[in-house]
């Protein structure tokens, strides 16, 4: 396991492990992801109280659950990268932040669009969606901290840090934000989501957040060679990859 | 003089430090001022802009006082390290025997006292112009202190991460801002508790916990930031 | 089949549940595309590289 790990921290042998990976992420999440679409919006009954409105939480969850996987990713990346000094980490946390920005941006959008119907509002400030747009906040913090220095270097350790002290941070947001909105609003905010949920609706919603996650990893792949080729284009090794 | 002569202790460090900050600090006074006559005028606005009633007023005083509390401090925080980055002065105390994380409580404790404390000594001016009643003003001035401290220790990891940076100013907020929101939360509504009588315990309680929490790991994160963007 | 009647219309909901459908769909179309232009860049720059030491060889 430590062996594997190691060999993992190596450029060159990330670049070819991401590259076999790659495909088989890919494959995975376009059957998973249509498996889920077609279950979940043909197939699957309505809800009994939502209706056919409940449907949305099929790219909702799954978006919502990768803006965090992509936080934690980007933070525990960068954190080994720092403790360590195993520079790929970098590589990793750089790749996965624009990805999870964006499936925090889908969070939102999908929320509102979900809670027009359910709340009357397209904006609620319910706990769950503020505390999705403190997170979408963070994302900008570190992305436009790693492009604000002209030393590539800095700029990763820099967002690294500050990747790690957001990561702190967002239990912190997620209990306040909960504290704040029980104080505000008594609890009239209906629950998304109910905890049991029958298999006819369940499966699709699986499918879905293991084909996202799986779409993650393939994104995550093809992006960190990217970024392997350019941080290391003086290197030997990749000069002969790019010329063969 | 030999090292052994102007070797000091950890806690004599910081006291020296602290003096150096001081000084400078109310040796130049319009700098001192600046944030405070900022934050008189940000809560000036909000009368103005909505409406002069006393009702609403006190309804709305806990958040204007924290808006601009925190945008005040932000204000000051960006020269937190600036002057003595420039001048070079900042990588010598890096060099000095004393830890840097000395040197950065040493530092964020001074600029706390010249900004902070100051605001927070005059926020009960300002909280009386919005109708804030007088038996408010203790919690809101525990909020304050406990607050401005937290927002120093994050101000100090953000000011340590864009100290190098040309335009630092704006991505310090925005890097900060996110992360002050716990304590704009549990600030205005320990303010707004006060005022509308009740207890106002439960929010001061998590926000002396976030003001621990951030002091104790506040000065590690900022010196490791610092290590960064110095070297 | 697939296509019943009032499958578009989602029972009255079809307004906010497409978009949101196509908002994510679009997401996931933005990734690929964006991780592809990324990687087709990174070895861009890594040609520019292998030429400006060829030139300065030569």
């Amino acid at each position: 396991m430590w062996k594997w790990f190691h060999r993992l921290a190596s450029p060159p042998h990330l670049y070819r492990t991401a590259a076999a990976f790659a495909p088989w992420f890919a494959f995975a999440a376009a059957l998973l992801i249509g498996y889920g679409l077609v279950d979940g919006l043909v197939f699957a009954p309505p809800d009994y109280q939502q209706g056919d409105a409940f449907r949305i939480i099929y790219v909702h969850a799954p978006s919502a659950w990768l803006s965090l996987f992509g936080y934690t990713t980007m933070a525990v990346a960068g954190a080994i990268a720092l403790i360590w000094r195993i520079k790929v980490g970098y590589a990793v946390a750089a790749a996965a932040a624009p990805v999870g920005a964006s499936f925090t941006l889908s969070a939102l959008v999908t929320g509102s669009l979900w809670g027009r119907p359910m709340w009357g509002t397209y904006w609620a400030w319910d706990p769950r969606l503020t505390s999705e747009l403190i997170l979408l906040f963070l994302y900008f913090g570190v992305i436009s901290l790693r492009k604000a220095f002209e030393d590539p270097n800095r700029g990763d350790r820099a967002s690294a840090l500050l990747g790690i002290v957001g990561f702190v941070n967002v239990p912190i947001v997620h209990f306040s934000v909960y504290w704040w909105n029980s104080l505000h609003q008594g609890g009239t905010v209906m629950r998304l989501g109910k905890p049991e949920m029958p298999g006819s609706m369940l499966w699709p919603l699986l499918a879905m957040l293991a084909g996202f996650m799986c779409f993650f990893g393939a994104v995550l792949c093809v992006r960190v060679r990217g970024e392997i080729l350019s941080r290391e284009r003086q290197s030997t090794w990749v000069r002969e990859v790019v010329s063969a | 003089m030999s090292a052994a002569e102007t070797d000091v202790g950890l806690l004599r460090g910081i006291g020296l430090v602290l003096a150096r900050e001081l000084r400078l600090g109310f040796r130049r006074p319009d700098q001192l001022l600046q944030p405070l006559v900022f934050f008189l005028i940000v809560t000036t606005l909000f009368p103005l802009a909505l409406s002069p009633l006393t009702s609403l007023l006190r309804a709305m005083a806990p958040g204007v006082l924290w808006v601009a509390a925190l945008l005040s401090s932000l204000l000051s925080m960006e020269t937190l390290f600036k002057a003595d980055a420039d001048d070079g002065t900042l990588e010598q105390l890096a060099l000095s025997s004393q830890p840097l994380g000395a040197i950065v409580v040493a530092k964020t404790i001074a600029h706390w006292l010249v900004s902070g404390a100051a605001l927070v000594a005059m926020s009960p001016l300002v909280a009386t112009a919005l109708s804030v009643p007088p038996r408010a003003l203790p919690t809101m001035l525990a909020s304050l202190a406990l607050g401005t401290l937290t927002l120093s220790w994050l101000g100090a990891i953000g000011a340590g991460l864009t100290v190098g940076l040309r335009r630092g100013g704006v991505l310090l907020s925005l890097i900060v801002l996110p992360l002050a929101m716990p304590l704009l939360i549990f600030g205005a509504s320990a303010t707004d508790r006060a005022i509308g009588g009740e207890n106002p315990a439960g929010a001061l309680y998590f926000l002396a916990a976030l003001c621990v929490f951030t002091t104790s790991l506040g000065p590690l994160a900022a010196s490791a930031a610092l290590r960064i963007t110095l070297e | 089949m697939i296509l019943r009647s009032g499958f578009w219309a989602m029972g009255g909901y079809a307004r906010f549940v497409w978009p949101s459908i196509g908002f994510a769909l679009a997401i996931l179309a933005w990734n690929v595309w964006s991780a592809r232009r990324h990687h087709a860049r990174a070895l861009v720059r890594v040609r520019r590289a292998i030429q400006m030491a060829r030139s300065e060889e030569s």
